[in-house]
């Protein structure tokens, strides 16, 4: 790896880009400002995107903030290993389908990670910028989505090269990230390739979870397209372990099996009163709106629309949920987080927009129970305030009841979003497959092998709720890992 | 795509639809259910595998006009398509051989009712059925109940066909006339309410199937949860047939009307579209 990023580096196109701008003068740049709708507008539509994209210009100026780094730490804050540098200089030097054609070296989906990866805690950490000048990193997935926006306006995306079929059928079962990049590994290599998953679109939370406003749905298809076209055939409305059990799909054929059916089951609080009208999770509601567009007239599935919107929770979840509500016109849309502000896990970016939309935010409070009119629909909630303790297991400062600090808010519409817990499926159909305490699939971390040798898995399903990109990463590995069980076989 | 097959109208609100789904039919058990889209702008609505043909590849559905969709549903041919169904979906009813069945059948939950009490039939069991509705022409699958029934009590809201009175009233006199080891009872919620706590007071174990609102049917929305014995459950992966004497039939009732409002709306502007 080392001696392959150097040898890349010293490529003359790129020793000669180093040459032409001092390290001093590129320090001086400042970073690009992603231009934005402004929120006034955007909190008008549920399905424009927020981030209006780089144009050319401003994107080879931001790549020429880029150093080249001798030790690119930038590369080690990714989970994937991309490489940064030589995707970025590919920009500086105009080659922008080069630079795309870097991403998909180490990523499938290198247009949805430029979008949702939580760079400020991964790639961008890394920079040198970050680390040692202490300035703004270099705008790595700016960039990153630039390219890959690039390849796919300029309708010339590269179909890479499929190796000739070897007659063997594997199955991958559910069709988020991890799914889609252990598909494309597996279909380049010559496997025939089904995935199968349970609802009627293939995406994952990429189509069911994650807003238009942050990762259009046009952006995924596209990637989608191009797996059809490599050969990969995908199977709608297919729940393994039900429409066909793992015995039958063996009898049909298919001889090792990918699990990636994510972290679906979504947790409550049980405190009294959450079954009332008006309480639901961030799946229900973001399925309502992303997949049955619930928020359009001209569909059937109905969506809840409150005055006073309240989401619990501060993650990536809370905040699309929080986002949407406004959109669908509340007129106070919330978070109620029990930590502060600093310790929100969502991704940066994300709770800026949501504060620009108007969000108002209620830290250190927890719900503590809910009241509802004669028809049960909810139309309070009590909070008990929290102050920050000690830090707990994860470093975070642990949040404290404050007794005695009990406060009623009025609320119509109550957004659960704490979290999601494996989906139990797949597991409840395999006895013999070992899972954790957790209800995640237990695998080798290098082969994604599961107890069960033709088994493997990867995502949400193994590690909990994570990342796109994580969930990516365990696809590339489980795809080399099958292989080499495959062909040892 | 799935084909329909067949169209049959047991009444003007009930219809049976025979669609083409092979995997289904093969894979289902009695008090599996399937969750079907009819087109792009559709919803998801779960209905009842109330029979399948696994040789033709054929499932029977039943479904009852009461929104958008169970409307234009309804009103289907022969030939065609449904754009998505999936399925078999939740747990199997737990079938065995313990005696004497009493199954109650309200409304269009006879549908539902049948493959189970085929399956208890089957299984060497007594079976005596009560179908009940508001009157005869919602009474639908009498002929095929009977075939497996030992005995069939119909009664009506208003006398029209068998008997006058509730459900309640037919149960309770068969559970004085002799031992019944256990009650199944698949209906409106008020309905499984009743005969839940009617066969409570006589000790009789009651599994009642229920009629949530879903979305996905896979256990990831939540929409579906039920409190069944102090504990939140979901319909769609821990049922849909619960211990009837554990369940919160009131905390049901109440988010069966979830989502009334929205739904009057858009029946309204479903009219609409049609009228014009
Ligand atoms: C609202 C929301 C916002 C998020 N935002 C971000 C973000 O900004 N950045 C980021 O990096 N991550 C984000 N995440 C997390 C990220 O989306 C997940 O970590 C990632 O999608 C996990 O991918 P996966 O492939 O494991 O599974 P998923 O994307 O969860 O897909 C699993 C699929 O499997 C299907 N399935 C399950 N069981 C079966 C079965 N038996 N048969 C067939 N199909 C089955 C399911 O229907 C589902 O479609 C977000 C998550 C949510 C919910
Ligand atoms: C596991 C399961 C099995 C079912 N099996 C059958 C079946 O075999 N045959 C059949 O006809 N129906 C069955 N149902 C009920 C059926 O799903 C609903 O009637 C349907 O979803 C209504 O959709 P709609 O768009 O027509 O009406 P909507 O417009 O959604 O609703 C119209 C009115 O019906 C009420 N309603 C909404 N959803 C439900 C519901 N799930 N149950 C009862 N009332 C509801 C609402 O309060 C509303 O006022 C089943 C439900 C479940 C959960
Ligand atoms: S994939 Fe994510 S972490 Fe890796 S370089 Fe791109 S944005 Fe950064
Ligand atoms: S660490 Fe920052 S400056 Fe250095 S190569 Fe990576 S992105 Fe460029
Ligand atoms: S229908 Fe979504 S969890 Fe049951």
């Amino acid at each position: 790896m080392q001696e392959y990023l150097k040898q890349e580096r010293e490529q003359a196109w790129r020793v000669e880009l180093r040459g032409k701008i001092k390290n001093k003068d590129r320090g001086l740049i400042e970073r690009v400002k992603m231009p934005e709708m402004k929120a006034m507008k955007r909190v008008c539509f549920q399905n424009k995107e927020v981030n209006l994209g780089l144009d050319a210009k401003s994107a080879v100026r931001e790549s020429q903030r880029c150093m080249d780094c001798v030790n690119p730490t930038c590369i080690e804050g990714c989970p994937v290993s991309i490489n940064i540098p030589k995707f970025i200089k590919n920009i500086e030097r105009g080659e922008f389908a080069d630079a795309a054609k870097t991403l998909k070296e180490t990523s499938a989906l290198p247009a949805v990670c430029g979008r949702v990866c939580p760079q400020e805690k991964q790639c961008e950490a890394n920079c040198f910028y970050t680390l040692k000048l202490k300035k703004d990193p270099v705008a790595i997935g700016y960039l990153e989505r630039f390219a890959a926006d690039y390849e796919r306006e300029s309708g010339q995306i590269a179909v890479p090269e499929v190796a000739p079929k070897n007659g063997i059928k594997v199955a991958a079962i559910g069709s988020g990230p991890a799914s889609l990049s252990f598909a494309g590994d597996m279909i380049k290599l010559g496997y025939e390739v089904t995935v199968f998953e349970a609802l009627h679109e293939i995406g994952g939370v990429l189509k069911y979870g994650i807003p238009e406003f942050r990762l259009p749905n046009k952006v995924v298809d596209v990637e989608l397209q191009n797996l059809e076209q490599m050969g990969v055939r995908f199977e709608r409305n297919f729940i393994v372990g039900r429409t066909a059990s793992f015995d039958d799909l063996k009898d049909e054929g298919y001889q090792a099996f990918f699990v990636a059916s994510g972290a679906g089951l979504p947790r409550f609080m049980n405190i009294p009163g959450e079954n009332y009208n008006g309480i639901l999770s961030s799946n229900e509601y973001l399925t309502r709106v992303n997949l049955m567009n619930a928020s359009d007239d001209r569909f059937d599935t109905p969506v809840l629309r409150g005055k006073n919107v309240a989401v619990i929770g501060g993650g990536n979840t809370a905040m699309d949920s929080v986002r949407t509500a406004k959109r669908l016109g509340a007129e106070r849309a919330m978070i109620v987080y029990r930590r502060s502000r600093e310790e929100m896990p969502a991704r940066v970016e994300e709770v800026h927009h949501a504060e620009e939309e108007g969000i108002e935010f209620i830290n250190l409070a927890n719900p503590i129970a809910y009241d509802a009119d004669d028809k049960g629909r909810v139309k309070s909630m009590t909070l008990q305030r929290m102050e920050l303790g000690a830090p707990d297991a994860s470093g975070r400062r642990r949040p404290v009841v404050i007794e005695g600090s009990e406060y009623e808010i009025p609320v119509d519409v109550v957004i659960v979003a704490i979290g999601v817990s494996p989906n139990p499926l797949v597991p409840s159909e395999l006895p013999e497959l070992k899972v954790s305490r957790w209800g995640t699939i237990e695998v080798d971390a290098e082969s994604m092998q599961s107890s069960m040798p033709e088994l493997f898995a990867g995502g949400d399903i193994v590690r909990g709720g994570a990342t796109v990109i994580l969930a990516m990463g365990d696809g590339r590995r489980a795809a080399a890992g099958m292989h080499n069980y495959l062909q040892g076989k | 795509m799935n084909q329909i097959i067949k169209v049959e109208s047991f009444s003007e609100n009930v219809v049976q639809l025979v669609v083409h789904a092979p995997r289904i039919a093969r894979s289902r058990k009695p008090g599996h259910f399937i969750i079907l889209r009819i087109d792009e702008k559709g919803e998801r609505i779960p209905l009842t595998i109330a029979a399948a043909d696994e040789k033709a590849g054929t499932i029977t559905l039943v479904a009852q006009k009461v929104g958008v969709t169970s409307k234009r549903l309804c009103e289907m041919k022969a030939g065609d398509q449904i754009l998505d169904l999936v399925g078999p979906l939740g747990k199997a009813t737990h079938i065995h051989k313990v005696g004497t069945v009493l199954a109650c059948g309200g409304g269009v939950g006879v549908a539902p009712l049948l493959p189970i009490v085929e399956g208890f039939k089957k299984a060497g069991n007594r079976v005596i059925t009560i179908l009940a509705a508001r009157s005869k022409d919602l009474i639908i699958l009498e002929d095929e109940i009977r075939k497996w029934s030992d005995e069939v009590i119909v009664m009506t809201d208003d006398g029209s066909h068998g008997r006058k009175g509730l459900v309640t009233a037919g149960a309770e006199e068969i559970i004085k006339r002799e031992k019944v080891d256990e009650c199944v009872a698949i209906g409106p919620a008020i309905m499984m309410k009743f005969t839940s706590l009617l066969t409570l007071k006589y000790g009789i174990p009651t599994q009642a199937s229920l009629n949530a609102i879903m979305v996905d049917g896979t256990g990831m929305c939540g929409a579906c949860r039920v409190s069944v014995g102090g504990q939140t459950m979901f319909t769609c992966v821990d049922g849909p047939e619960f211990d009837a004497s554990k369940i919160d039939f009131d905390e049901l009732m109440l988010r069966l009307g979830g989502y009334k409002a929205e739904e009057k709306e858009a029946f309204e502007r479903f009219m609409q579209t049609v009228t014009v």
